[in-house]
């Protein structure tokens, strides 16, 4: 787990990085993702970059004529773990649906709005949303991994159903299952069925699948809430090793959990962005009486 | 792609070429073409069918085809009265005699088996429906009609006082046929009744019972008025499917061309008339036409007792969807 | 008076006899299946012998009667072609129904003409088929055991179609969010993930709709008609179990009618043995869901 950051949220002024453009204009991948020490494989070692990878601009997120989503902008910070928080049906999944554009798939839904991810509006009119989904992928709340698969195949599904030339899958595989902590716990039954796991190995499986197809986003959808609190324990863990190579976002009803894994946090009522600001200043620090209210635990 | 060495910005990450686009379009627009087609079938057979029925309509008229008790194709008359009087009687005996069967059967399998027994029973009653037509005609030509017989005669002596019922007891007989569309329709009438009656709230059950009920009188309270549009439902998917049955129906009703005076006569049917009158029919236009007329009537029948069968299945549906949101909203 | 009042004596006596009752006719519903079992087995097994199989039916009014393998053949092929016809369709018109069509207007429209479908009697079927490819000289306006297929098919169908939307809506809408998440087209959603966790399912939905074709008669009447011979030409004339039994039973010879029990006895047990492997590939899908 990051310290808190000292500086203000919304990623102004980060001090070291030639950053410093909230608004999001393109830097090379390399400079744009710190690689640890110890994954020798990939390469060059680049100076930390912190810019956010994700920009919400005023997006306003309909399902049919009800207006769920109501001018929210946030940004969220490359190689940091941003989460959502909020009472039921203050809209933080909706959110999180929007940024992949999961939320159309619903009959009558929509949303307007400016979503950035490297200096491309996700929304923009020539954009395909399947592309958008290779680079922001997304993690679901019930473990899903696909049932007629085994768990070698249900990694490699991700990269199968998207098209891509796999001629080293075995590999990629293992990566992805390393990178999910899952290696070692599956190495010697990869042909087994993928629901022959237990919850906690289902959902890092699933997590497995997702890094399998390289997004630069992982969008996090009450990840744990259906595991028990071992498994919940190793998810959060893995968190703080994927944000090292991913932009995680995650969307929580349990506080304590955002208390404990993310940076940054925002506060989510009635569709609308009350606060936002880094974690422990959400939880200690409010500036919104309504935050103050929801995180002490009056209501929600 | 490798980590971290494919270039990740620029317009061309988020967007697909229109090649790759195709599929999708051809499987969405494909398959959309394909129930369209289905559609289209549906109309176009039917608009086949009204016109070559019109050349028995135009000499006969719509109301003298349907109601002129004089089928006779060697003189080309073709009043289908006869055929009219022998669908509705025997769909009319299959539903007396096979839906309270069919009840019961459901009321059995659901509230007063034992549990093991369920599947059994449900299984059985369901081989009913794999035994083809034309095998329940066989049987019936071979087996019911000359073992019946006694009985059959014995029960129109007894009974000559009620209407409809006296006289010889022919071989083939409207009874028979009934009888024969009983068993026929007890599938299905029974399997739609088990699905409705499951589906009572067992909150309503435990309502009867706690006030002292015995068995049947919970069932009689609770379950059966509950259950009632859903049975009545099935029952009339059953009367659809009684009227459109063929190949059993004329091997053992006796294709007469008149109207029998009792049950125990010989009699005829729309469908009975299609399937025996075909070869002598195939080089006789007009005579072909009225067979045709005959099939548009059965398929007209069959739509309307359907539709109406669907009105009270779909709302049977409703009334359960009502009751458990008025529970979970009791709950809340 | 004690504190716990008995029932009356009436309503106990009205409570058992209702269940009796109810247990009585339970019995009556099956007594048809025994005795349809039991004639078939009695009447029929006397036919069955290796030449009833290889040979074909002779058409003798004296003399040896023949066997069925015309008609036994010529079931296998129609309903083969049939079920080509009907099972791809089927699967389509569900696929497009749950995962295009949805809740649209459209869609409803579609459910309704496949209800309407299920409801037409199968006599219809082949009269439809008649009007539009015998009447109308399609080809040459003869009998052909394809046009008979297309009467099966179109029996076919609505049977399929709607056990295949049973099934694709039973697949969960999580499955497909994994995938579409995943970046993937929804084409490759649908052949790679949802067909795929359907397939069970939708293998038993068409076994029942080919078990229900093998034993129709009425539609091939006025299609495929029946030759005597062993045929593989679709394109002509064909022969099959239903339509043999059925000009049997009008046969006064005591041979023929001996055939037709057989005959019967073949064509129930084949339905039978299709209905069983129907439910037990049933019966795995629901241990294979975790």
């Amino acid at each position: 787990m990051n310290p808190p950051d000292p500086s203000t949220p919304e990623g102004t002024a980060i001090p070291g990085s030639d950053a410093g453009q909230a608004d999001g204009e393109s830097l090379p991948a390399a400079v744009r993702r710190p690689v640890p020490a110890h994954h020798a494989a990939e390469s060059a070692d680049a100076p930390a970059a912190d810019g956010p990878a994700v920009l919400v601009r005023d997006l306003n997120a309909f399902y049919g004529s009800n207006h769920a989503i109501r001018g929210v902008t946030i940004d969220y910070r490359a190689n940091h773990v941003t989460a959502m928080i909020g009472p039921s049906g203050c809209g933080k999944s909706t959110v999180l649906r929007c940024i992949n554009r999961m939320h159309e798939e619903i009959p009558g839904a929509y949303a307007t709005g400016k979503i950035m991810l490297d200096a491309q509006d996700v929304y923009a009119s020539d954009v395909d949303v399947v592309a958008v989904r290779r680079s922001i992928g997304m993690v679901f709340q019930k473990p899903n991994p696909f049932p007629t698969m085994s768990i070698y195949d249900n990694v490699a599904a991700g990269i199968r159903l998207t098209g891509t030339k796999g001629h080293d899958l075995d590999e990629r595989v293992e990566r992805s299952l390393r990178g999910a902590g899952l290696w070692d716990e599956v190495k010697d039954r990869l042909g087994e069925a993928g629901l022959g796991l237990s919850g906690g190995q289902q959902q890092r499986l699933c997590i497995a699948r997702t890094i399998a197809v390289e997004p630069e986003v992982i969008l996090m959808d009450e990840p744990c809430s259906a595991l028990d609190p071992i498994a919940t324990l190793k998810i959060e863990e893995l968190i703080a090793e994927l944000k090292e190579r991913y932009t995680i976002v995650i969307v929580t009803h349990n506080m304590q959990q955002a208390a404990r894994v993310a940076d940054h946090t925002g506060f989510f009522l009635l569709g609308e962005l009350v606060e936002f600001a880094v974690t422990e200043n959400i939880f200690q620090n409010q500036r919104d009486s309504k935050t103050e209210e929801y995180v002490t635990g009056k209501f929600g | 792609m490798e980590a971290g060495t494919l270039p990740r910005g620029g317009r061309s990450s988020l967007e697909r070429s229109p090649r790759a686009r195709l599929p999708d379009r051809l499987m969405r627009y494909g398959l959309l073409g394909l129930a369209l087609a289905v559609l289209a079938l549906l109309v176009v057979f039917f608009f086949i069918l009204v016109s070559d029925s019109q050349d028995v309509f135009a000499k006969q008229g719509v109301v003298g085809f349907l109601f002129d008790n004089d089928w006779n194709p060697s003189r080309d008359q073709f009043g289908a009265l006869p055929l009219v009087v022998g669908t509705v009687i025997t769909s009319a005996l299959a539903l007396v005699i096979g839906v309270p069967i069919a009840i019961a059967t459901a009321l059995f399998i659901t509230e007063l088996a034992p549990a093991r027994g369920r599947t059994v029973l449900t299984t059985l009653v369901e081989l009913l429906a794999a035994v083809p037509s034309v095998v329940y005609g066989l049987w019936g030509v071979f087996v019911l009609i000359p073992n019946l017989k006694p009985a059959t005669q014995w029960f129109a002596d007894t009974f000559s006082f009620l209407p409809f019922v006296g006289g010889t007891v022919a071989g083939p007989n409207y009874f028979i046929a009934g009888l024969i569309l009983a068993i026929m329709i007890l599938p299905i009438v029974s399997a739609i009744s088990r699905e409705v009656i499951s589906t009572v709230p067992p909150d309503h059950k435990e309502a009867a019972l706690a006030l002292g009920a015995t068995r049947w009188e919970m069932i009689r309270m609770a379950v059966l008025p509950y259950s009632r549009a859903g049975i009545t439902g099935g029952a009339m998917l059953g009367l659809g499917r009684a009227i459109g049955e063929t190949i059993a129906v004329t091997l053992v009703i006796g294709n007469a061309t008149t109207i029998g005076k009792q049950i125990f006569d010989q009699g005829y049917s729309l469908a009975a008339v299609i399937a025996n009158e075909f070869g002598e029919a195939s080089s006789d236009p007009l005579h072909r036409s009225a067979l045709l007329a005959a099939g548009l009537v059965l398929f007209i029948l069959t739509l309307v007792v359907n539709g109406i069968a669907r009105g009270f299945v779909v709302r049977s549906e409703r009334k359960q969807k009502v009751t458990s949101l008025a529970v979970t909203e009791a709950e809340a | 008076m004690s504190a716990l009042a008995a029932i009356s004596p009436r309503r106990r006596r009205v409570d058992r006899a209702a269940r009796g009752t109810v247990f009585a006719l339970t019995l009556v519903a099956l007594v048809p299946l025994v005795l349809v079992v039991y004639y078939l087995l009695l009447k029929g097994l006397g036919a069955i012998s290796v030449d009833f199989f290889t040979q074909d039916p002779t058409g003798n009014f004296l003399g040896n009667p023949g066997g069925i393998k015309s008609a036994l053949l010529g079931t296998l092929e129609l309903v083969a072609l049939a079920s080509a016809m009907a099972i791809p369709v089927g699967i389509g018109v569900a696929v497009w129904l749950v995962e295009y069509g949805r809740t649209g207007r459209l869609a409803s429209i579609v459910r309704f003409f496949i209800d309407v479908l299920t409801g037409v009697p199968s006599i219809v079927f082949g009269l439809f088929i008649y009007i539009t490819l015998v009447l109308t000289g399609f080809l040459d306006g003869s009998f052909a055991g394809w046009k008979g297929s297309a009467a099966l098919a179109l029996l076919m169908l609505p049977v399929v179609a709607r056990a295949g939307e049973v099934v694709l809506n039973l697949v969960p809408d999580g499955l497909r969010e994994s995938a579409l998440a995943l970046g993937a087209p929804r084409w490759r959603v649908i052949t790679r993930v949802v067909l795929p966790t359907a397939l069970p399912g939708l293998v038993t939905g068409s076994l029942l709709a080919v078990a229900r074709a093998m034993g129709e008669t009425a539609p091939l009447i006025f299609t495929a008609q029946a030759t005597l011979a062993t045929s593989f030409d679709l394109n002509r004339r064909m022969n099959s179990l239903p339509i043999q039994i059925f000009s049997d039973i009008q046969n006064p010879k005591a041979e023929i009618v001996q055939r037709a029990w057989g005959s019967a006895l073949t064509l129930v047990a084949l339905i039978l043995i299709i209905t069983l492997v129907a439910r037990f590939v049933a019966a795995r899908r629901s241990t294979l869901t975790a």
